[in-house]
């Protein structure tokens, strides 16, 4: 039964995946820190090694400095509000109250959506006078607001739409680690005359960890992977306060067509997003309760 | 194997029909187009597409829908530089530098050179074909062209007590009358705003130059390598937007260019400044009695060009060349030009083809659509430049910036036209 594959179909094998792997991850990779040592030539242009110049520029960028602070807010804001929103969830529809499926599907809904309907959608929600924000506001007799239009609230509009579309996912992932609790630990807990509060800081959040690991790691790479709504909502605007770091590289290298700056922006994305992960798993995995 | 039958298909269909057994060997054509407004624009590009295709068999042609402009642009370049280039595409008329500079595109001058040829592209309107030349050459040919003019609510002008007929020409008399148009409901809430100019976003840009042309200036040359960002024309311009919100006539922040035909089809604003392409979209909505005027200008009517042209690409066969060439010349013929005008509210860009029969009935039914033919004299180029993308970032941001009311006029022009300096530096 427990035969050993012939050495060449072996080797056949691990060439097909291998392929892959180097011709769609580790060769673009390469080629993007190489392309930032290089200029970025034209047919009035000619190709040059420059050097880290493009890397002083880096440091030189106001609108990067800016991008930089966007997406820190933007992952410090969306990444605890979706994980926080997704327990909450979770537990409501763990809860065997009537309705449970309906609310499931509700809560799931945004996720099956294509990110870039969701934006379509809430671009009516945020318009200003005509769309569903203003009417509500309107109810209340209290002026529109331009969600989308000034430097305070497009960043804070385009948190909302990500944590809308996100926290249904993640609330999947918990509600399977919540049924994996065991019961007997939660039947001792009562007998010892814990509160249901107690149980829940104490047996259940502690067992939720290594999800928590996992839908952290997810949210931090989303928070930088998924820009489509910024595309379709904002271009960044007003003044760069809704620009982030992805949609920056996407602007730079496809609208500029500077590839050489482009290959610099994704090598500094690169790092960060591996520094990252490191760092997350590194804290989170000391703490984790795996069974 | 698929061009052999091709080439067989169209031997025989060229012996068949006679007609065509002198004309050049065939070639295929691939077209990228793309669609920027609220209409059925590619069914109509479709059905034209198919029309010459049946009318020359020994060539083929596939119109290939690629997003919006920037995103047609992407796939052109893309396409380009991979060695697969479409023959012939339309782009934004602005994206001229960049495909020269990327050396894509063959001028269109160099294809079409006898007699007749010279002829046909001086029937194009001059203010569509300035910014279609570079160093005495012709590159792009006017195809989806437009401008954009002043729409208005004439239920709304009545109800303000203002005449119907007259709408505003000049800075201040919008002020005056945006105040009358004003309306607010019982909370004191504005429901109804004077006016609306986009100011985000490159329709924000765009609709700035025109308010730098009304002041007697422009934001750049035929050069290509100049911006003039910071002079008095655009910050009186500048001004001028901020004023409209100071006084209570626009609503104040960022306002969008997508939001903006439908706040003025619900009643959110009584007036609106957008592209003539979207004149059938307001026509087959509009539940109220509307018009259209020119742009209300500084010192003077003003108006800035946009849309797309048709461009042949450099890496194609003379045989490709001939065949792309007489596809633009079907495609902008008078009738052509006509449906096409007709179908989306661009402005047809030759003379014979408002002289058409169907033209004429429908500069009769519409007479809306004659504004932006009028105001064409007054209409200057696009800001456009090597590094467009790049440049025109740095007047968007000093745009957005005022309005939002992050800066001062002055000072974010003069930091945008040295961001703007600094990178047409090197091409000087």
């Amino acid at each position: 039964m427990n035969k050993r594959l012939p050495f060449g179909l072996a080797m056949v094998l691990l060439f097909v995946p291998c392929l892959l792997l180097v011709a769609f991850t580790h060769y673009p990779a390469l080629r993007a820190l190489l392309n930032s040592f290089w200029n970025n030539a034209s047919s009035r242009r000619p190709s040059k090694f420059v050097g880290v110049e493009n890397y002083q520029t880096l440091l030189e960028d106001d609108r990067l400095a800016q991008i930089m602070l966007n997406s820190t807010l933007y992952a410090l804001g969306t990444i605890p509000l979706a994980i926080g929103l997704a327990i909450g969830m979770a537990l409501l529809v763990n809860a065997r109250l009537p309705g449970t499926s309906l609310m499931r599907l509700s809560f799931f809904m945004p996720t099956m959506l294509p990110m870039i309907a969701v934006a379509n959608i809430w671009l009516f929600f945020y318009a200003p006078g005509i769309g569903l924000a203003s009417q509500i506001l309107g109810v209340f007799g209290l002026p529109p607001i331009n969600f989308l239009g000034s430097t305070e609230t497009s960043l804070v509009s385009m948190m909302f739409v990500a944590v809308w579309k996100e926290a249904g996912l993640f609330m999947i992932f918990y509600l399977a680690a919540l049924q994996a609790v065991p019961e007997n630990l939660k039947d001792a807990a009562r007998l010892e005359g814990a509160s249901a509060t107690r149980i829940f800081f104490n047996i259940v959040l502690p067992l939720l960890r290594p999800t928590t690991i996992f839908v952290a790691v997810n949210a931090l790479i989303n928070a930088f992977r998924l820009v489509d709504h910024v595309i379709v909502m904002t271009r960044g605007g007003p003044n760069n306060s809704s620009a982030l770091l992805l949609y920056y590289i996407y602007e730079v290298t496809f609208s500029q067509r500077d590839f050489a700056y482009g290959a610099t922006l994704t090598v500094l994305m690169v790092c960060l997003l591996g520094v990252l992960a490191a760092v997350q798993f590194w804290v989170l995995n000391r703490k984790a309760h795996y069974q | 194997m698929k061009t052999s039958t091709r080439f067989l298909t169209s031997c025989c269909a060229a012996a068949v029909m006679g007609v065509h057994a002198t004309s050049l060997s065939a070639a295929d054509l691939e077209f990228y187009f793309p669609v920027g407004v609220n209409a059925p624009a590619v069914d109509t590009i479709q059905a034209l597409t198919d029309t010459w295709a049946a009318l020359n068999p020994q060539h083929t042609v596939e119109a290939v829908y690629a997003g919006n402009y920037e995103e047609t642009t992407t796939k052109a370049l893309t396409a380009a530089n991979a060695g697969q280039p479409p023959q012939v595409a339309v782009l934004l008329s602005i994206d001229l530098f960049t495909l020269i500079e990327e050396d894509v595109v063959v001028p269109i001058s160099d294809i079409a050179h006898t007699p007749e040829d010279q002829e046909w592209i001086d029937g194009f309107y001059d203010g569509f074909m300035k910014d279609a030349e570079f160093e005495g050459k012709t590159y792009a040919i006017p195809f989806q062209r437009s401008t954009p003019v002043y729409y208005y609510n004439k239920d709304a002008f009545r109800a303000a007590g203002l005449d119907p007929e007259a709408p505003p020409t000049t800075w201040d008399e919008m002020i005056e009358m945006g105040k009358a148009l004003t309306v607010k409901d019982s909370n004191g809430n504005v429901s109804q705003w004077g006016t609306r100019i986009p100011t985000l976003g490159l329709g924000g840009a765009w609709l700035f130059g025109g308010l730098v042309v009304s002041k007697g200036d422009v934001l750049t040359t035929q050069t290509g390598v100049e911006a003039r960002i910071d002079t008095p024309a655009t910050i009186a311009s500048l001004e001028f937007l901020l004023e409209l919100s100071e006084q209570g006539v626009m609503a104040p922040g960022g306002i969008s260019w997508g939001d903006t035909p439908k706040a003025f089809l619900e009643g959110q604003t009584a007036s609106m400044w957008t592209s003539t392409g979207n004149l059938s979209f307001v026509e087959e909505n509009a539940t109220f009695d509307w018009g259209v005027g020119f742009l209300p200008g500084g010192d003077g009517p003003g108006a800035p060009i946009g849309g797309g042209n048709f461009y042949i690409f450099s890496d194609t066969t003379d045989e490709e060349r001939e065949a792309a060439l007489d596809f633009i010349k079907f495609m902008t013929s008078p009738e052509n030009a006509a449906i096409w005008s007709i179908a989306t509210g661009y402005v047809a860009p030759r003379a014979d083809a408002w002289e058409t029969p169907e033209m004429k009935a429908y500069s009769e039914r519409l007479p809306q659509a004659l504004v932006a033919l009028d105001q064409l004299q007054y209409a200057e180029r696009e800001f456009a430049t090597f590094q467009r993308a790049k440049v025109t970032q740095h007047l968007v941001d000093a745009i957005e910036s005022v309005v939002t009311g992050n800066a001062e006029p002055a000072e974010a022009l003069r930091a945008a036209q040295e961001g703007a300096d600094a990178v047409l530096g090197e091409y000087k």
